[in-house]
């Protein structure tokens, strides 16, 4: 892999945020994406798409129901997606709306296999954990503080590891 | 309000999660991804002088504020919104549970396997350590997760996201059906 790879290639690998806002808004405007995310976790709860034994019945087959609602969010995401194009939609501030293509690479692969394992272990992707610790889980944090680890290792061999 | 504390169904579930993709692009062009935030902590926290780790993560602060509200949304659909109704497990995933003496199947993770005290088990170990490592090493690697590429990446067209998202399928296939057992019945 390219070394010298500039900073909007690392970014756009990472689903990071490429088009800065040329607003400056405070920092309070935040919480516009605190109350998604609230709906989110409650949605994450109350379908139980926290739990545990719903992503073991997943894996083997058990149960359509995170199937069923993968699926269907992806459906509704990619008609989102479309019509936000399709009608040039700007954002409620009026900036436009972008989007950039991601670029394949070995990591997503190898990154795959390696994230489906730890799903398979906990039960949990890094969205659901932040619920199970919201639920009153305590020991979720140990999972949590351990997953940024994993990324801080990752992080310091990046170089290290085929892409 | 009893159709609220109770589970609700995929189809709900999926067509809101799938409503968050315009509801974060139409608030501020901002792409649907939760496991960056693990290495905006890093970089907040202990960036070390790693490259990766050397950016403005300050420009990403919007993404640490929806995990901040994941966390507060699960508070609040468990204490203000649950339903006493025990989950619906799968009789064979419950046998085969039952099997390495996990017989509480009462809340959205089995607290046998996750509680403090069971970091000092081998099992336990694996399981919140390793099974934690994997998630924050896996996503970084793979260049995002379940939400950054299974449903914003797929719903955007990218084929390296769907690549990404047959190999999470992989791995848990395989993790949970042929590795997770002998971990288990440790």
């Amino acid at each position: 892999m390219n070394t010298k790879e500039t900073d909007f290639e690392v970014r756009s690998l990472d689903t990071m945020c490429l088009n800065e806002s040329n607003l400056s808004h405070p920092w309070w405007y935040n919480f516009k994406y605190l109350a998604v995310g609230i709906v989110f976790g409650v949605v994450f709860v109350k379908a139980e798409i926290i739990s545990w034994f719903r992503i073991q019945e997943m894996f083997r087959l058990q149960s359509f129901h995170m199937y069923g609602v993968i699926g269907t969010a992806v459906v509704v995401g990619t008609i989102s997606v479309f019509l936000i194009k399709r009608f040039k939609v700007k954002t409620i501030h009026g900036e436009d709306i972008t989007f950039s293509d991601k670029k394949f690479n070995m990591g997503q692969i190898y990154g795959g296999l390696l994230f489906g394992f730890g799903w398979a272990i906990t039960g949990a992707c890094p969205g659901p954990l932040f619920a199970q610790l919201g639920t009153g889980v305590l020991a979720i944090s140990v999972v949590i503080l351990s997953s940024i680890a994993g990324t801080w290792v990752y992080g310091r061999f990046r170089d290290k590891l085929p892409h | 309000m009893e159709t609220i504390t109770q589970p609700w169904p995929w189809y709900v579930a999926g067509a809101l999660i799938g409503l968050i993709v315009p509801a974060l692009l139409l608030l501020g062009n901002k792409h649907f991804g939760i496991s960056a935030n693990l290495r905006h902590i890093c970089a907040a926290c202990i960036p070390s002088n790693v490259p990766f780790f050397k950016y403005d993560w300050k420009k990403e602060s919007w993404n640490l504020f929806f995990i901040g509200g994941i966390f507060i949304g699960g508070f609040i659909a468990a204490h203000l919104l649950s339903s006493d109704a025990p989950i619906k497990i799968h009789p064979d995933l419950a046998n085969e549970l039952a099997g390495y003496g996990i017989t509480d199947l009462s809340g959205m993770v089995p607290v046998q396997l996750f509680a403090i005290h069971e970091v000092f088990t081998v099992r336990g170990l694996i399981m919140m350590v390793g099974g934690g490592f994997l998630v924050g090493f896996g996503t970084r690697y793979a260049g995002g997760c379940t939400s950054g590429h299974a449903i914003m990446g797929l719903s955007n067209l990218q084929w390296p996201s769907l690549v990404a998202t047959i190999c999470f399928m992989i791995g848990g296939f395989v993790m949970a059906n042929f590795i997770l057992p002998y971990i288990l019945a440790l």
